[in-house]
């Protein structure tokens, strides 16, 4: 499953809880396996506990219970200094009274490296991120995304094996962001090194990830490749966080291996796979991307159930056509088509019979 | 270089700009913020004469005085005239002796021969009743007055006395600054040591240089931690510091202070303790007061707030990420502190420390109640040629000098480390 590498438990979190106050669960029962020279990241909604989990690796945050392994060794009781773990933070965090350089030669220094081989590896780590001209300017004079380029150089600079990033690109414009994204990916594959990364930016998880752990509520909702995670996620609330969705509520009417059947609450009944429902007579939510909904007959399965769908708004959005549709008494049914030669532009007040192949229907927890 | 015009040049070369109604842009633009400026020195227009009134008049008053003695000058016309007509080596002849009767007359008939033999005084101690003394018996005196004056007090052929007189005689002098750095003129108009039992200022103001650098380096040191309390505790913890730090500044300085004297004295808070405790024996109280220690403590206690207050404005800007990044580069803790933590605090230490020096080389009060014989400082000094010695003029050089030092402190710290790095909060 793993691109780079297989996981061979080079960060393990076993059984890791933290609570800050005693009273509340910050995060609950984390168990987390990574392979070295994977690039994992933590993605879910704000509070949910990423970077308390990336602080506890890091070691600025004890684990209230529970072990924290780096390349078989548990590092509870080692001060963050002897680590060896860089670290990329949301605001750079770029040392304002040293030059870029003196920021980059820092980790250096402190391992006491010989003057020669300090400024040969700067000189390395600068030119990687292409900002070897600005060694000698304050990060007061660079923009943001060189100040970024910088402290991702510096978190690389003394080859750590670990590299953790808590929202790096945070701050960063669209167009530049998705620039970055591109650069860390690239560093990714060049170095080998191991990345954990922290965002709740989906779009960025999905594209530079080799697995993704999703988190809610202090636990890790599903660990999976991206493709994995968006094509068949395990529960409603990865359904939902992770790309737009589409759901539907009903009853299991019926439970085969491979196959369920579902009645909607307004009693049509549809096909759709078995993810996490136990049996017939169970409350289930289904879910659908809205790339997966099909609206011409042809395309469907000869016998597939089909559904009747009223449009209530067409979205023109260049490359997609965007439509919105009121489908089993809900009214945020949306449904996406490619805008390719003789495509139909559906009409508001239209209505149009819409199915899906079962296995893109997955039927999941009611929560 | 470029050859491309910028600058001065290519406006130059463009056309005149105007406005709608025909007026060239720049005198409309001229126009529109002279009014500006004109209300907004109205708005600073009060503060400006408040300033003027209580800061800049009374030091110039102050420099001035600290060089121009008008005592005997103004009021014994007929000797400054002698003076000035018989330039210094002339030995005083009996003409001059008659313009010293005449003189003396006149000032005891308007009662400024006090004024006239304090001024004599403050260059020869010990003068000032020559002068009174003589005056009495002035009217009755007859020449040939030489032989007269000489006949009441031998004194007056002294040459000391004449010189300090031919001194006096000019209203601009720069005696004062001389004596405030224990110096003065001998007969032949040479800088010299003053006399030994009369230098006093050079030791206190390297006294009071030296008091002021020890309690600036307590406080800060005092002081650098309870800021970083201040500026990383959780609100609620930090609020409640901040109220103690600020709590000296709604307690009277005097109430203050003599609550130290409570502490500190012999028989006091601190010593009983000790002593109840064995630490020191009962003929072994400690002198932590009337002595530089009281002065140290009390200070200290006074100024921690003015370090404090600099500080922590700075540290709270320091965001905790670059301790985390630095510590994630691998730097000890002590390390982070020194190379990362530390340099990005300059800006406060610096104003700390100018501010309580500064304001420990000028205090007054508190060494004057706890400081005893050794804890004197020079303000204490100038309080003194101010208010019994009424040598105003000795008063304003000490405290031209006391000015020099402070503003020499700024040049100082501006060159090493730049005014506009200090933060005051
Ligand atoms: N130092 C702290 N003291 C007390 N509670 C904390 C502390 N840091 C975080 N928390 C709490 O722990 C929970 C998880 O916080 P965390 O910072 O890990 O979230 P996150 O997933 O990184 O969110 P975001 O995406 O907003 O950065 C939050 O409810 C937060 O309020
Ligand atoms: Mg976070």
């Amino acid at each position: 499953m793993v691109r780079a590498g297989h996981d061979d438990g080079f960060v393990v979190f076993d059984h890791v809880q933290k609570s800050y106050d005693g009273e509340t669960l910050v995060v609950k029962d984390l168990d987390l396996s990574i392979g070295k020279g994977e690039f994992l990241t933590m993605l879910g909604p704000s509070g949910s506990g990423k970077t308390t989990c990336l602080m506890m690796l890091a070691g600025f945050e004890t684990a209230t219970h529970g072990d924290i392994r780096l390349a078989g060794r548990p590092i509870n009781h080692i001060p963050p200094h002897r680590r060896g773990i860089g670290m990329v933070f949301q605001n750079y965090a770029l040392f304002p009274h040293m030059t870029v350089g003196e920021n980059l030669s820092f980790p250096l220094e402190v391992r006491r490296m010989s003057r020669s081989d300090r400024e040969a590896k700067v000189m390395r780590a600068l030119d990687m991120v292409q900002m070897g001209q600005f060694v000698n300017r304050r990060p007061a004079q660079l923009s943001g995304g060189q100040q970024q380029r910088i402290a991702l150089a510096r978190a690389l600079v003394f080859e750590p094996e670990l590299v953790l990033m808590d929202e790096p690109l945070g701050a960063l414009d669209k167009q530049l962001r998705e620039h970055m994204q591109f650069e860390i990916k690239h560093l990714h594959d060049r170095l080998g090194v191991t990345v954990v990364y922290v965002t709740h930016d989906q779009g960025e998880a999905l594209t530079m990830s080799d697995r993704i752990a999703v988190f809610n509520d202090g636990r890790i909702q599903q660990l999976a490749p991206p493709q994995v995670l968006y094509e068949r996620p395990d529960n409603s609330f990865v359904a939902q966080f992770i790309g737009e969705n589409n759901r539907l509520e009903g009853v299991v009417e019926q439970l085969g291996p491979d196959r369920c059947t579902v009645r909607l609450t307004n009693g049509e009944i549809i096909d759709a796979a078995p993810v996490n429902v136990r049996g017939a007579g169970e409350r289930t939510v289904i879910s659908i991307r809205p790339e997966r909904v099909e609206f011409m007959p042809e395309r469907l399965p000869p016998g597939a159930h089909t559904l009747e769908a009223e449009v209530l708004e067409f979205i023109y959005m260049g490359d997609m056509f965007r439509t919105r549709l009121r489908v089993a008494g809900s009214d945020n049914f949306v449904i996406k088509s490619r805008n390719s030669a003789g495509q139909a532009r559906l009409r508001p007040g239209e209505t149009l019979r819409i199915g899906w192949l079962a296995e893109d229907c997955r039927a999941l927890d009611a929560a | 270089m470029s050859d491309i015009p910028i600058g001065p040049t290519a406006t130059a070369r463009q056309q005149r700009l105007e406005t709608a109604d025909g007026t060239p842009l720049k005198s409309a633009l001229a126009r529109a913020s002279r009014r500006q400026k004109l209300r907004a020195l109205a708005l600073v227009a009060p503060l400006a004469l408040f300033i003027i009134v209580t800061f800049v008049l009374p030091i110039g008053q102050m420099l001035l005085r600290s060089v121009n003695n008008t005592q005997f000058s103004d009021n014994m016309p007929a000797l400054v005239q002698w003076f000035a007509e018989n330039p210094p080596g002339i030995d005083p002849d009996e003409a001059a002796f008659a313009a010293l009767v005449s003189d003396l007359r006149n000032g005891a008939a308007q009662r400024t021969v006090g004024s006239v033999g304090t001024r004599i005084n403050y260059e020869v101690p010990g003068t000032r009743s020559l002068f009174t003394a003589t005056a009495r018996r002035a009217a009755d005196l007859e020449p040939p007055y030489r032989e007269a004056l000489l006949e009441v007090n031998s004194d007056w052929a002294r040459e000391d006395i004449w010189a300090a007189m031919r001194g006096a005689s000019q209203a601009y002098t720069a005696n004062f600054y001389l004596a405030a750095v224990d110096r003065k003129r001998d007969l032949d108009g040479n800088i010299v040591q003053s006399d030994p039992q009369n230098r006093v200022y050079v030791q206190l103001f390297l006294r009071t240089f030296m008091l002021s650098g020890v309690i600036t380096l307590i406080c800060l040191l005092l002081g650098f931690p309870v800021a970083h309390l201040l500026a990383t505790l959780p609100l609620r913890k930090s609020n409640l510091l901040m109220i103690l730090v600020l709590l000296p500044f709604w307690t009277s300085l005097l109430v203050r202070t003599t609550s130290w004297i409570v502490l500190l004295q012999g028989q006091g808070v601190v010593n009983n303790v000790l002593v109840a405790l064995g630490v020191i024996g009962d003929d072994g109280r400690l002198a932590l007061m009337y002595n530089q220690a009281g002065t140290i403590i009390a200070m200290t206690h006074v100024l921690l707030p003015f370090m404090i207050l600099p500080l922590y404005s700075v540290m709270k800007t320091i965001p905790p990420s670059y301790a985390r990044a630095a510590r994630s580069l691998g730097a000890t803790s002590w390390t982070t502190f020194r190379r990362i933590y530390l340099p990005q605090t300059i800006p406060g230490i610096g104003a700390g420390s100018i501010l309580v020096f500064i304001l420990a080389m000028g205090y007054y009060i508190t060494p004057a109640l706890v400081g005893g014989a050794t804890g004197q400082l020079i303000s204490n000094q100038i309080a003194f040629h101010m208010q019994n010695s009424l040598n105003w003029s000795l008063a304003a050089a000490l405290a031209a000098l006391l000015l020099g030092a402070v503003l020499l402190l700024y040049w100082v710290y501006d060159r090493l480390v730049g005014i506009d790095n200090m933060k005051l909060g």
